[in-house]
């Protein structure tokens, strides 16, 4: 017996997957050569699961704003801005990011995921309620478990039952916070923000939105969920990342709360890990420039999404609710989905493998990310190689694809 | 021996309102599950009724629905057994839950 021994059965499961020639969490790539293609095992391998909304990572622009920085600054800052102080760039990103979405406030984090830690811990405490979708990222399900509020599960995308459970409250002393995501990680679903919105001012909550996903990928200038929906004077606070649609890593909040500046002297997460490099600052601040300048990004990626999902859903695969860049195909078990996944990459297509408990309803997924750096052609070699696959494994008859018209 | 707990535990005054919830409890159990499922009070619920973390999930839901209540996640977290997820449940009704 080992001091892990007990996590022994989270083993027996990913062994389950080798047993079939399937390793999902040691997929090492030789090199990576552009927003959208890697070498894998000697192979060309298109890149469809990797969150890299924009294609932004090898974007020339970012790329020299970061060697610039790096070169006057240094590789690190090596400690947090508490300690070691605030760099111009740190707080240039942050009024940036503020400017973007026209609030009062920004404060940058070292990740997303610390910046959930942060801020649901720090926004709710002892006597507040917090109030989670059911099928939140795990970084919310974690920032909850950091803070001293009551926490509360609603189902998923269900206004009504949120309305219900903040009945249930009523009476009760303490805040109540309200946590969606813009777009779900898993599905590719969005929140029904509008109908969250009314609940958030009938029940005097405040909310929350998550846009990791939705940042540059939804709404007229790229905002995300709030600004599609047409919610966002209603939305109290923002939380996005910057390693997925700006292409470097990072995270955010934005408000207008007037007092917002207390989170820097009481929000850990913030105070006790070492603030951004100076040249992640510098990419992401020309990243989010190029985000605003080029909206043709947007369209580009609608574009290739909405191919993909209505490829896939016309072959008869089982997608999600409704064509976003993430599209995941369900399958009907664990062990078809580690087979599938490692014959589209044997195929030259990279995508992710979903499986329970990481999946809303213990679904096995396969997950594609869009970029808008993709072309028409790499979608539809994708959409190939998913056809070629499908048939392989009797997902698909010979001759759906022709029928479909999909190709 | 389980069975002989259960009674202990109704004779030490568990009482009626306990018997019914339990009842109840099993009536959601075997909608959620499925099948038809035997507990007593402690019946562990993950270990003996094979329930998954999103399992236990759901079957918590249907409990608040049923009960028109909501179960705290870190109270999720202490039920274990039959007997815990009585208690909560009554303590939540009664408004006695901290």
């Amino acid at each position: 017996m080992t001091i892990l021994a007990k996590h022994a059965a989270y083993r027996h499961a990913y062994d389950a997957f080798l047993a079939h020639g399937v390793d999902p969490l040691n997929v090492r790539f030789d090199g990576v050569l552009s927003p959208t293609e890697g070498v894998l095992n000697g192979q060309r391998t298109i890149l469809l699961g990797t969150n890299n909304y924009l294609g932004l990572t090898f974007d020339e622009d970012c790329i020299a704003k970061a060697v610039e920085a790096t070169r006057a600054q240094g590789t690190g800052t090596t400690g947090s801005r508490v300690a070691n102080g605030t760099y111009g760039g740190h707080a240039r990103l942050e009024r940036e990011v503020a400017d973007f979405y026209g609030r009062q406030h920004a404060m940058v984090f070292s990740t997303g995921y610390q910046a959930n830690l942060g801020v649901l811990s720090t926004l709710v405490g002892r006597g507040d309620h917090l109030m989670l979708d059911a099928d939140s990222h795990a970084s919310i399900y974690d920032g909850s478990r950091l803070g001293m509020a009551e926490v509360i599960r609603f189902r998923h995308n269900n206004p009504d039952d949120l309305y219900k459970r903040l009945k249930r409250l009523e009476g009760m002393p303490g805040d109540r916070l309200i946590v969606v995501e813009g777009i779900y990680s898993m599905l590719g679903d969005t929140a029904p923000l509008k109908e969250f919105a009314a609940v958030k001012r009938e029940t005097g909550a405040y909310l929350l939105v998550d846009e990791a996903h939705s940042l540059g990928v939804l709404g007229e200038t790229g905002r995300g969920l709030a600004e599609a929906a047409g919610v966002e004077a209603d939305v109290d606070f923002i939380v996005g990342t910057f390693s997925k649609s700006l292409g470097s890593v990072g995270g955010f909040c934005v408000s207008d709360s007037p007092d917002f500046d207390l989170m820097r002297i009481v929000c850990r997460p913030y105070m006790f890990t070492a603030s951004l490099p100076p040249g992640v600052v510098a990419s992401t601040i020309e990243a989010l420039l190029k985000l605003r300048a080029m909206p043709e990004l947007r369209h580009d990626l609608m574009r290739n999404a909405t191919r993909l999902y209505d490829g896939l859903s016309a072959m008869g695969f089982q997608t999600g609710p409704e064509a976003n860049p993430i599209v995941a195909v369900t399958m009907p078990d664990q062990k078809t989905a580690g087979v599938f996944w490692k014959m589209l990459l044997d195929s030259g297509l990279y995508i992710n493998l979903a499986v329970p408990p990481a999946t809303p309803s213990n679904a096995s997924l396969l997950r594609s990310s869009v970029s808008a750096a993709h072309s028409i052609a790499q979608i539809d070699e994708a959409l190939e190689i998913f056809a070629e696959v499908g048939r392989k494994l009797g997902f698909l008859p010979s001759d759906r694809r022709r029928v479909a018209g999909a190709l | 021996m389980r069975q002989n707990h259960q009674l202990a535990l109704v004779e030490n005054g568990g009482g009626g309102g306990d018997r019914v919830v339990r009842d109840e409890i099993a009536a959601i159990f075997e909608q959620v599950l499925g099948r038809p499922v035997s507990i007593t009070d402690d019946t562990d619920i993950v270990e003996d009724l094979g329930m998954d973390s999103l399992g236990v999930m759901n079957f918590v839901m249907a409990i608040e629905d049923h009960y028109d209540l909501s179960i705290p996640l870190d109270r999720v977290a202490q039920i274990q057994t039959v007997a815990d997820l009585i208690r909560a449940v009554q303590d939540l009704r009664s408004g006695t839950a901290v």
